[in-house]
């Protein structure tokens, strides 16, 4: 096996495990869904226009919740020195423990998107659609997410201060999201142009995401 | 082999930690740094594994593979045990014998039951890591320098919450090491079981 299929493998079993986290996101998600009727009242059409930005944005809080563990406990236990003395370059190393994040807490998002969206009476096409966009979009969250764990690990502050860091630099992956999430119900736009916009904002996004976070990991271990 | 330091000194936060510092230890030999409290051992070792820049000075590595760099030549066995309480001994094992032992020649990767046989944890293979007690947790940190040979140990204080049978069998394990042409620098309060071990000390107040 090698390092990188091994690191691969060993995150995606901690997340897994009892008390990993790999359910939690899901569970949030859920939450944030089921309270949002209750908050704006029974109103269905209200709830259908709105039902697409409700599911982004309860994702991109979802897919928040563990990422300050995603960094700072390997830099806590000492993990994070080893990776370093192993040969793999740290900035593959913080992608493949990136992607298998994603895996464990973007993933299950997308997958139960169809089934939320009925709490929020959006019909299964609806929902489908702003799965699809979820599918294309929560990479780019979680890899700027990847930026703001690796510096919570050089301010030794996690939690709160990463949302608030991360949170800002989300707002272009949410407007187009919901953009093609839109689209795909009422249009006028064509829902291929904000959806390819959004694929090319996740690709840079897994390029400069990852950069950065082996950036500041470096900084961080000074 | 040899690892010579010249001249070095470490900067952290701002502060200096140490400066003019030199060492030389060739293979086959071992060197301990003592040194009172804070007066810069464990950045000095993790200097050597190249986690803290080298502010001053030349620190060299002759007669390694010149493919690697001196850090991955090296194992570090530091305070923290980079041991996941949820994965089993023999997973957390299993792990880093992977990820640090991928780059290495087949045959320089030992069987992980075979490293653990060699710190006496065979029997908590199966155990979380959360179970286990500070001195298993140190042997299992320990399971890992046998399991992946590497030929430089930077050793931060390895007989910390060890009881005296293990340090006995840690100092087999060193002295095997040595034996077999390798290197050891180790930070060290006390006797830590290296026979004819040079001595680096750090700080004024000899």
């Amino acid at each position: 096996m090698t390092a990188l299929s091994a690191l691969f493998v060993r995150d995606i079993k901690l997340a897994v495990r009892v008390g990993g986290g790999a359910g939690i996101g899901v569970l949030f998600f859920l939450i944030v869904v089921t309270l949002t009727p209750f908050a704006i009242g029974p109103d269905l059409n209200l709830l259908g226009r709105i039902g697409p930005a409700i599911l982004w944005l309860g994702a991109l809080l979802a897919s928040l919740l563990t990422l300050d563990r995603l960094l700072t406990a390997d830099a806590e236990d000492g993990s994070l020195d080893l990776i370093l003395t192993g040969g793999t370059p740290l900035e593959l190393a913080v992608a493949v423990k990136a992607l298998a994040q994603w895996l464990t807490t973007g993933l299950p998002l997308v997958i139960a998107t169809p089934f939320f969206g009925l709490l929020l009476n959006l019909d299964l096409r609806t929902s489908t659609a702003v799965a699809l966009t979820l599918l294309a979009g929560t990479p780019a969250l979680t890899f700027i997410g990847l930026i703001g764990a690796a510096l919570a690990v050089s301010l030794r502050r996690g939690g709160l201060l990463l949302a608030v860091l991360v949170l800002p630099l989300t707002v272009p992956v949410l407007i187009f999201g919901v953009a093609a999430s839109n689209a795909a119900i009422v249009g006028p736009l064509p829902f291929g142009t904000p959806f390819t916009i959004l694929c090319a904002l996740t690709l840079v996004a897994m390029v400069l995401g990852t950069f950065a976070a082996g950036t500041a990991l470096r900084h961080a271990m000074e | 082999m040899r690892l010579e330091g010249r001249d070095l000194a470490c900067i952290r936060g701002g502060r200096e930690v140490f400066a003019g510092v030199g060492f030389a230890a060739a293979g086959g030999e071992a060197l301990v740094v003592t040194g009172r409290n804070g007066t810069g051992k464990s950045s000095l070792l993790r200097m050597i594994a190249g986690f803290v820049r080298v502010a001053a000075g030349r620190l060299d590595l002759e007669g390694g593979a010149p493919e690697h760099t001196l850090a991955e030549q090296a194992h570090y066995l530091g305070h923290q045990d980079a041991l996941k309480p949820s994965l089993t001994a023999m997973e957390n094992l299993s792990f880093w014998s992977s990820y640090l032992g991928s780059g290495q020649e087949v045959q320089e990767v030992e069987a992980p039951m075979a490293a653990l046989a060699a710190v006496g944890l065979e029997a908590v293979a199966g155990f979380p890591a959360a179970y286990l007690s500070a001195g298993q947790r140190r042997r299992l940190s320990i399971a890992r320098l046998v399991a992946v040979k590497r030929p430089i140990w930077l050793l931060d204080e390895p007989t910390t919450a060890l009881d005296r049978p293990a340090q006995e069998r840690l100092s087999e394990l060193m002295g095997a090491h040595l034996a077999g042409g390798g290197l050891i620098v180790a930070a060290a309060h006390g006797a830590i079981g290296l026979e004819r071990a040079k001595e680096l000390h750090l700080g004024d107040d000899a």
